[in-house]
């Protein structure tokens, strides 16, 4: 255990989080119980009364659980001395088993509470709590994840010690390394941006139509999770060497600091909420019979446009930051 | 036009002090009419008064406001409705401490997210129709009896509502105020408003502009005039 | 869009007037906030800066040192030595270092006094020459070419003049440092020529330190072999009981501050009841109610955070701590001779907020949300 503040930090972030959403997975039990709209009773005001504080809460974890990914990347990268061989944060992250699953649980908990807040605005939009019973069934499984999300980082920050051998970015996304990120990175710049390109076109096509469809929505919400790894993929292999002018740092967090203008972010941000809302969207498709029509069609309308323009934001910052790179890559 | 049918409102529900504080009422108010529920104390016109003016829900029972129905309504969407169609004039008037006159008014239609000016003009315009233009800004603490009920009366109006609801308007003032209170409700419905008012004064329940007298006892209507 | 926009505007300047109409409740409360803040924040500020200064001396330093040990004590090293390490595999370069410690009663501090290594060109040294700490500088009013006098514990003197003073930005590692050459270091503290304070190996492939440390072992079987690792690990566990104790500590007080916060946000005075009773009556949705609620939550946090920082910052950096001393002055050897270089991290004030911002929102979060949820039809009871 290394006892730096940040990570106290996030474990107390975690900790928050779980607490709050026990006692929120708690109600979703009674809530699917007892639900009964036609009645007036006061169990069912005291059920309809909370769920106003469940989704302030769901709202509250969100923001603190998109806070705490980006600690969680730069307390990542500010530990990389402690081990040797770590130059940056997939040192770090390499330096226990628990490290890389910890930030992808991360990344899913954000997913599914952005998701869950989208359908909780949906049904706070219709007149009949049309999705509540969906929502809170919903709850059940975020709950978890959540909970699951803290034991994993627990973990990893347990496991953690000063002077572990790691490998860091220069192995992992080392282009000769049989592993996932060697893949990546060996994946030729070319071909990744060629599929990216494709990806975010298809989506943002399907996105601007999505509207008229539901069959439409649904696909351009699995489009929108296949051009999530693309865009990965092609950052890995691509855009990160571009960054840093370098053919073979192919590193995805270091774009995130300052040496390079934090421009991280700005790929980052419009991707993961472009995501989050294609995948909202999709989400929704399956429950719209039960939705009244034009409250449907609003959110839809409303999340794909989101998506639609994330991923234009995403396209303009990669394009920018390739066009302004000095580095020439050559097929 | 508000239809009630049936309704109940309990307190405390299934413990051993539950109160029926309304026990099935069945009634019909017409739109642009001035409606007095009368009865003494603890006789459940002012529950009656909350189901209406949707800031309760019924336990039991329907209420539907021009053909809606808002008994089973999400806080959400009953707040909706409460604020596009009803005005409230409490008792005790209940403006808000520390903030001027105007502020006051202007409360019910922050959360609506009307422009800045034109809101404050209106209330200013509301202020000043009811002779309060040189009081805007003072703080409400400072003002008479009657004073504060015009703000409460310029508040209930700043969002335009169809219904205008008075609860006892009558407790707190004078004699030559209540007759003030009754030219201002005259001049209400012939605006074109549904004006409702509860109260056991009889310089209200006795006066010529009301239209309907519903009398309350036990939380049932004992007696409502056609 | 429009209206959302003017309901979040109209929202929070009523949230501001309503926090302004109860100043003294909510100044009260800022200030055991920024109190808060304060010294989980000084704790935080001191403990970075001490890192900092630790891994910057560290990562100067090889990656292997020796020093000869005569009954478990540190002993000087002898020519001898350095000879029988010579041809060690694995090893890139094998230096013999000659450094020390001098209390200075002129400029009341401690000072460090070194021979730059052979393979050290560029401050390398002629006799009667010396390159300084920019702390050293500081506190004997010294500039190039001028002359700085040194008195040995046993009364002799050095006399040298100033070549160079070192970088502003390596303060943290050489504020205190004072370079001379090898003669006059001998003659300063009575060494005899072949006595040395340790050796320093460079490794080649930091992987092969333990090795490299074994092999060398064998040669020179009176030494102890520390390697930069050993040294971050020991200063790390330093590091971390200090200051996870003393954060561990502060959770409580922490705790007691959520526990206050939920208390204050919870136990409001009749005339907010009121206050939010009328607003629920008049039109008000519960979201409307906690919003404003939390923006007032916001606020508090921004304006404590924001005066709890600024203390703590001026607090670590212009005054050394001085509150905290006692407890600090415990990281021993490390405890800086010098004020410490102002920094301000984005990673250190993200964590901050995380620590303090953190639980108070979630504090009144329920508190907040239960007197958004009062009945609006409560004014009229």
């Amino acid at each position: 255990m290394i006892f730096h503040p940040p990570i106290l930090a996030l474990i107390a972030a975690s900790l928050i989080s779980s607490l709050v959403l026990a006692g929120a997975g708690l109600f979703a039990v009674r809530l699917l119980r007892h639900w009964d709209p036609a009645s007036g009773a006061e169990r069912q005001i005291e059920l309809e009364r909370i769920t106003t504080l469940v989704s302030t809460v769901v709202a509250f974890v969100l923001v603190v659980e998109a806070a705490s990914l980006v600690l969680f990347a730069f307390n990542a990268d500010r530990m990389a001395p402690l081990f040797v061989g770590a130059m940056c944060a997939v040192g770090s992250l390499n330096a226990s088993v628990w490290g890389f699953p910890t930030l992808w649980a991360k990344i899913v908990v954000f997913f599914a509470a952005f998701v869950w807040l989208a359908v909780d605005r949906v049904d706070g939009r219709t007149r009949d709590w049309a999705l509540i019973r969906p929502k809170y069934a919903g709850l059940l499984v975020l709950a978890p994840l959540v909970f699951a999300e803290g034991a994993l980082e627990l973990a990893y920050f347990l496991d953690l010690k000063a002077d572990t051998i790691t490998s860091c970015c220069g192995k992992l996304f080392g282009e000769d390394k049989p592993n996932l990120g060697g893949d990546l990175a060996a994946l030729d710049p070319f071909q990744a941006m060629g599929l990216l390109a494709g990806g975010l076109a298809l989506a943002i096509g399907l996105g601007v139509v999505a509207a008229r469809g539901r069959l439409l929505a649904a696909l351009h919400g699995v489009v929108s999770l296949a051009v999530f790894g693309l865009a990965l993929a092609a950052i890995v292999s691509a855009i990160a060497p571009y960054v840093y002018e370098q053919p073979h740092h192919h590193c995805p967090f270091c774009i995130l600091k300052r040496e390079y203008g934090h421009v991280g972010f700005a790929l980052y941000v419009p991707l993961f909420v472009a995501t989050g809302a294609g995948l909202a969207s999709a989400l929704l498709v399956p429950f719209e019979g039960r939705i009244d029509g034009a409250v449907a069609t609003a959110a839809r309308r409303g999340l794909t446009r989101t998506a639609v323009v994330g991923h234009l934001l995403f396209a303009v910052v990669a394009v920018v930051l390739v066009m302004r790179s000095g580095l020439t890559l050559t097929p | 036009m508000i239809t009630l049918e049936g309704v109940t409102k309990v307190f405390d529900q299934g413990r051993h002090n539950q109160v029926t504080a309304v026990g099935g009422v069945d009634l019909v108010i017409a739109d642009g009419r001035l409606t007095v529920l009368r009865g003494p104390s603890g006789s459940g016109k002012t529950t009656l008064l909350t189901l209406i003016g949707c800031l309760a829900r019924p336990t039991t029972g329907r209420i539907r406001i021009d053909g809606e129905m808002v008994s089973g309504l999400p806080e959400r969407f009953l707040t909706e409705v409460r604020r596009r169609t009803f005005g409230f004039v409490f008792q005790k008037f209940n403006l808000i401490r520390g903030l001027s006159a105007l502020d006051n008014v202007v409360l019910p239609a922050l959360p609506l997210g009307v422009a800045h000016r034109p809101l404050v003009e209106r209330a200013f315009a509301l202020l000043d129709h009811f002779g309060l233009a040189d009081r805007a800004e003072l703080a409400v603490e400072n003002l008479s009896g009657g004073e504060a009920q015009r703000v409460a009366i310029a508040r209930a109006l700043i969002n335009d509502p169809a219904v205008i609801v008075a609860d006892e308007p009558t407790a707190s003032l004078d004699g030559a105020r209540v007759g003030q209170f009754l030219a201002i409700a005259e001049e209400l419905r012939r605006s074109g408003k549904t004006v409702l008012i509860t109260s056991h004064d009889p310089r209200i329940t006795e006066a010529a502009i009301v239209d309907r007298l519903v009398t309350m006892a036990d939380g049932r209507i004992v007696e409502a005039a056609p | 869009m429009r209206a959302t926009f003017e309901r979040r505007r109209h929202l929070l300047d009523f949230a501001v007037r309503s926090l302004a109409r109860r100043p003294t409740k909510n100044l009260g409360l800022v200030a055991v906030y920024a109190l808060v803040v304060f010294v989980v924040g000084s704790v935080m500020l001191y403990g970075a800066a001490i890192r900092r200064e630790a891994a910057a001396m560290l990562a100067s330093g090889p990656e292997l040192t020796a020093q000869a040990m005569t009954m478990g004590r540190h002993e000087m090293s002898r020519s001898a030595d350095v000879a029988a390490l010579k041809g060690l595999r694995g090893a890139r370069r094998i230096e013999p270092r000659l450094w020390g410690y001098l209390w200075d009663s002129a400029g009341a501090a401690n000072y460090t006094v070194m021979v730059p290594t052979a393979s050290d060109t560029a401050h390398a040294l002629a006799k009667g020459e010396a390159i300084v700490g920019e702390g050293v500088a500081r506190a004997r009013k010294l500039a190039p070419g001028k002359m700085l006098f040194l008195v040995s514990p046993s009364g002799k003197f050095l006399k040298t003049r100033v070549k160079a003073i070192l970088s502003a930005e390596s303060a943290l590692v050489s504020s205190d440092l004072v370079l001379v050459e090898e003669g006059d270091f001998r003659a300063f503290f009575e060494l005899p020529a072949d006595a040395w304070t340790d050796i320093a190996i460079t490794v080649t492939n930091p992987r092969e330190v333990t090795t490299v440390a074994e092999k060398a072992g064998l040669k020179l079987p009176g030494h102890r072999f520390v390697s930069r690792a050993d040294m971050s690990r020991s200063a790390e566990a330093l590091f971390s009981w200090r200051e996870g104790l003393t954060l561990a500590l502060l959770a409580g007080a922490l705790l007691a501050f959520a526990i206050l916060a939920f208390d204050k946000a919870s136990g409001l005075s009749a005339e907010e009841k009121r206050e939010i009773g009328i607003l629920k009556a008049i039109g008000w949705e519960s979201r409307d109610v906690i919003a404003v609620k939390l923006a007032e939550g916001g606020l508090i946090s921004g304006l404590a955070f924001l005066l709890g920082v600024i203390g703590a910052w001026t607090h670590v950096f212009f005054f050394s701590a001085g509150l905290f001393e006692p407890v600090l002055k415990g990281w021993a050897t490390l405890y800086p001779r010098f004020p410490l270089a102002p920094t301000l991290d984005a990673l250190e004030m993200a964590t901050l907020a995380m620590l303090t911002v953190l639980p108070y929102m979630a504090a009144i979060l329920v508190p907040v949300w239960r007197t958004a949820s009062a009945d609006p039809d409560a004014v009229m009871r």
